[in-house]
């Protein structure tokens, strides 16, 4: 048995906690290390610091960071953003987190994955994937939310897990940022099609958004904006999923 | 001091952080003759059983190790750590592993399971030190039978079948689950088999 995970997530740009909508319209958050440890003694099972600094002094933040959070919290740390090559994963790792996630890199050039999971071993290579509702289906969305392309989602997922990856973090981009619930047709597409498990991501607003996600088909559940804004603690959630008959780890 | 076996596998700093935090100073040992000025080791691992295992005999250390256990040295192994305690296993047919304990590891049945079990599983202990529930990355599993006939304690999970979680025999340890990464409850477990 596996209990269902809750993943906050800390959106990172020079060294600061931000949130936007729809990846627009960012807002300062916090310190991300007092927040990844607030998150952890507060009963988080994991926690992703997903960077989107620009440029290589972004690059030494961000290991700054993931360096001072790992002296202090003892559950699994993923780290994302601009992670292009074997030694880009190797820093970061090597710095102490324990998994890498990749999106934008591994489109543009797929071999990324069996790169890593050959360096690594699968189990630390998270594939984060954005996708967009269209009218015609759902594409994959590069470049932090920018950049629409032609590649469809169950194909990019397919395709991914024959690479070698661990995981799949799927961020639907019409819910993301609106706490109005994740994409459950999104979710139901993913779930459908993967063999590793699928966090939900993009769209979390109360618990019971949560419990649909897992009956859509999600194994773990990361949110951002409702413990960064005070609306949930991870403590409350945890509860709150548990009087609805979702297995959580006590904290 | 505490010795973490270094043979190349993976990241040692969450464990180092780990060790940091309870306060008890642990260095990385790479040579069979470093182990002399340890007073207790721990095993790490993630990576590949036959990959870990060559590595371990070519270095000498699985002979160090093997001596380290039959005088009754307290060891710890985690994760791969607690497979390469054992005889052999499915990922490499062939690679012998430290073989402390009788039993072979098995692969999970990736027909029926997500492969690898990852996440936070609840642990049935027998009797030892509590751990609710705990953190796990694995694609292979020690079988209950599997082990030594005497346990000073043991636990099991289960993920499609009952595994072994972790158990002890003798002074030597070994936990499937990553104590490191299972909250503050993995770090009391880590600091109770530390101080046995």
């Amino acid at each position: 048995m596996v209990m269902r995970r809750i993943i906050p997530c800390l959106d990172v740009m020079g060294g600061r906690v931000v949130k936007g909508i729809q990846f627009q319209g960012l807002r300062d958050g916090g310190d991300p290390v007092e927040l990844a440890r607030r998150y952890y003694a507060d009963g988080a099972d994991e926690l992703v610091f997903l960077d989107i600094t620009a440029g290589i002094e972004g690059r030494k933040t961000i290991r700054d960071l993931v360096e001072r959070t790992a002296r202090s919290v003892f559950v699994p740390l993923t780290v994302g953003g601009g992670i292009r090559c074997v030694d880009d994963a190797w820093r970061l790792l090597r710095s102490g987190c324990d998994k890498v996630a990749v999106n934008t890199a591994a489109v543009r050039r797929p071999q990324l994955l069996s790169e890593l999971a050959d360096r690594f071993g699968r189990q630390c290579v998270v594939l984060a994937v954005d996708a967009l509702r269209t009218e015609t289906g759902y594409r994959v969305v590069v470049d932090a939310g920018r950049s629409v392309t032609r590649l469809e989602l169950s194909e990019w997922l397919r395709r991914g897990q024959t690479l070698g990856i661990g995981e799949i973090l799927l961020t639907v981009i019409n819910a993301d940022g609106r706490q109005e619930g994740y994409d459950l047709a999104g979710l139901r597409l993913a779930s459908s099609i993967c063999r590793v498990p699928v966090i939900a991501s993009g769209g979390m607003g109360t618990a019971a958004h949560m419990v649909d996600a897992l009956a859509a088909g999600a194994d773990a559940l990361l949110a951002a904006s409702v413990f960064h804004y005070g609306r949930y603690t991870v403590r409350s959630l945890k509860a709150a999923l548990s009087r609805c008959g979702v297995e959580v780890r006590p904290c | 001091m505490i010795g973490i076996v270094d043979y190349g596998a993976g990241n040692l700093r969450s464990l180092e952080h780990a060790l940091a935090a309870l306060g008890r100073p642990s260095r990385r040992v790479s040579q069979p003759g470093a182990l002399r000025r340890c007073s207790r080791l721990v095993l790490p691992g993630v990576g590949h059983f036959g990959a870990a295992a060559a590595a371990l005999h070519s270095s000498g250390l699985a002979a160090a190790l093997q001596t380290w256990v039959s005088s009754n040295r307290p060891l710890l192994g985690i994760c791969l750590g607690l497979q390469l305690l054992f005889e052999a296993s499915d990922e490499a047919s062939g690679t012998t592993g430290l073989g402390v304990w009788p039993g072979r590891c098995r692969s999970f049945d990736s027909d029926c399971l997500k492969v690898p079990h990852m996440g936070w599983s609840p642990v049935h202990m027998t009797t030892g030190p509590e751990i609710p529930a705990a953190y796990f990355v694995h694609s292979y599993f020690v079988p209950t039978a599997a082990g030594p006939t005497h346990w000073n304690w043991r636990g099991t999970a289960h993920y499609g079948v009952e595994f072994l979680a972790a158990g002890q025999s003798g002074a030597v340890t070994g936990c499937q689950f990553h104590p490191e990464k299972s909250g503050p409850r993995g770090l009391d477990f880590l600091k109770e088999v530390l101080s046995w």
